[in-house]
């Protein structure tokens, strides 16, 4: 994991140091931030310490009423050798003793001029994202009429092709071969490409093609949440696959359960026409429409007027 | 039980894209699961383009692990591979 330091929030946000440049190497450990506000009043046994800092309005008007000896004492104890910077909201003037304190003790105090809670929300998401769980898969990630599909499968079974396959139809390729995919929040899945082989795609016999200078900008994306999961597999005549697609099948990546589909490989099927069709008919489905649901409830209504029919004894002849 | 072995990479250049080819049409050989390990991160080592995104430098230490029925086969004929494209040890 990428770690992350004080200097990447001055770098990434419009934050202004004022004091404790000594400390900007200093390293998050975790991605909660803290506003001290029970700390000011001279309360420190639960003082989250190794968190992010932020004093808005209300803690640094009450700081100010304090004696100037409490002052000194607060600030020094607000500066321990883990806090990895303060955060003074709204550009507010910062009072010397608290500057004093963080010069002496390598506190990076950085000043921003917007609102506190805006300030907590942008810094909460940026580290949030820099502390996501993260793992890699081997597949392909394209993004269809919005849906991110990962396709899966063994090696050589036309992962790759089928990519190029859609993307030919207007999709677009997240990455190939190698998906980097990182959870935020609790419930999604991002995957990006690494680096290294964005926009590239492996063809057997061609080898490596860049899909974007092919293609153009609107056949890549940079990343893209992960919706749908759709396993390749050589056909296996033994194997029972989903006829009427009813059940949905998930699978775990990281902590997330991803909907998923396994369509079997075969000589003259198009995976990239069925994939597609898959990446519609789940669209459909999160939009409330079930063919097989609708078809089942059909079904269901006609086997009972057959029922009654029956039991009437009504003659069809 | 996995099979798996350790390899210190010797070549200058790291691992570029044609010892990469060959790596990968070796590990394609075999029905296990093999797979790199590199600076904390897992790639298929049949895929070109998993293998080539982890930039493997010279003098990095990267792990072999292949999962199946042939799978100390694969690891030793990978490392074989290795020795024999003078790529590392």
């Amino acid at each position: 994991m990428a770690k992350v330091q004080t200097k990447d929030l001055l770098e990434q946000f419009k934050l202004e140091l004022i004091a404790g440049e000594q400390g900007l190497d200093r390293e998050f450990i975790m991605s909660d931030i803290s506003r001290p506000g029970i700390e000011l009043t001279g309360y420190f046994r639960y003082y989250p310490k190794a968190r992010l800092q932020i004093l808005g309005k209300t803690e640094l008007s009450y700081f100010k009423e304090l004696t100037t000896e409490e002052r000194v004492d607060r600030s020094v104890k607000l500066c321990t050798d883990v806090t990895p910077c303060i955060v003074i909201s709204r550009g507010m003037d910062v009072p010397q003793e608290l500057v004093d304190a963080c010069n002496e003790t390598h506190v990076p105090l950085l000043r921003s001029p917007y609102k506190t809670t805006r300030v907590v929300s942008r810094l909460t998401n940026f580290l949030e994202a820099k502390f996501a769980p993260f793992t890699a898969m081997h597949g392909v990630l394209v993004d269809i009429h919005g849906v991110g599909v990962m396709i899966t499968g063994q090696s050589g079974v036309g992962k790759s092709e089928t990519a190029l396959e859609l993307v030919k139809r207007g999709h677009r390729l997240v990455a190939d071969d190698s998906v980097e995919i990182r959870q935020e929040d609790y419930d999604r899945l991002i995957g990006s490409s690494p680096e290294l082989i964005e926009h590239l795609l492996e063809i057997r016999g061609l080898g490596i093609i860049n899909v974007m200078t092919l293609f153009g900008a609107s056949a890549v994306r940079s990343h893209k949440k992960i919706d749908y999961v759709i396993n390749l597999e050589n056909w296996n005549d033994k194997k029972q696959y989903d006829r009427i697609g009813m059940e949905e099948e998930t699978i775990k990546i990281i902590d997330v359960d991803v909907p998923k589909a396994t369509l079997p490989v075969r000589p003259g099927r198009n995976l990239a026409v069925i994939i597609e069709v898959a990446a519609m008919n789940f669209r459909l489905k999160r939009l409330g429409v079930n063919a097989a649901e609708e078809f089942s409830t059909r079904l269901t209504k006609m086997i009972d007027q057959e029922k009654s029919n029956l039991t009437k004894g009504i003659d069809f002849d | 039980m996995a099979a798996e072995k350790t390899v210190l990479i010797t070549d200058a250049t790291g691992v570029h894209a044609r010892p990469a080819t060959v790596l990968v049409n070796k590990a394609g050989n075999f029905a296990s699961d093999v797979t790199v390990e590199y600076n904390g991160k897992s790639v298929n080592l049949k895929s070109i383009m998993g293998v080539m995104s982890l930039g493997i430098p010279k003098d990095a230490e990267i792990k072999i692990v292949a999962e199946g029925s042939d799978e100390q086969e694969a690891v030793d004929a990978i490392y074989d591979v290795i020795k024999q494209e003078g790529l590392g040890e």
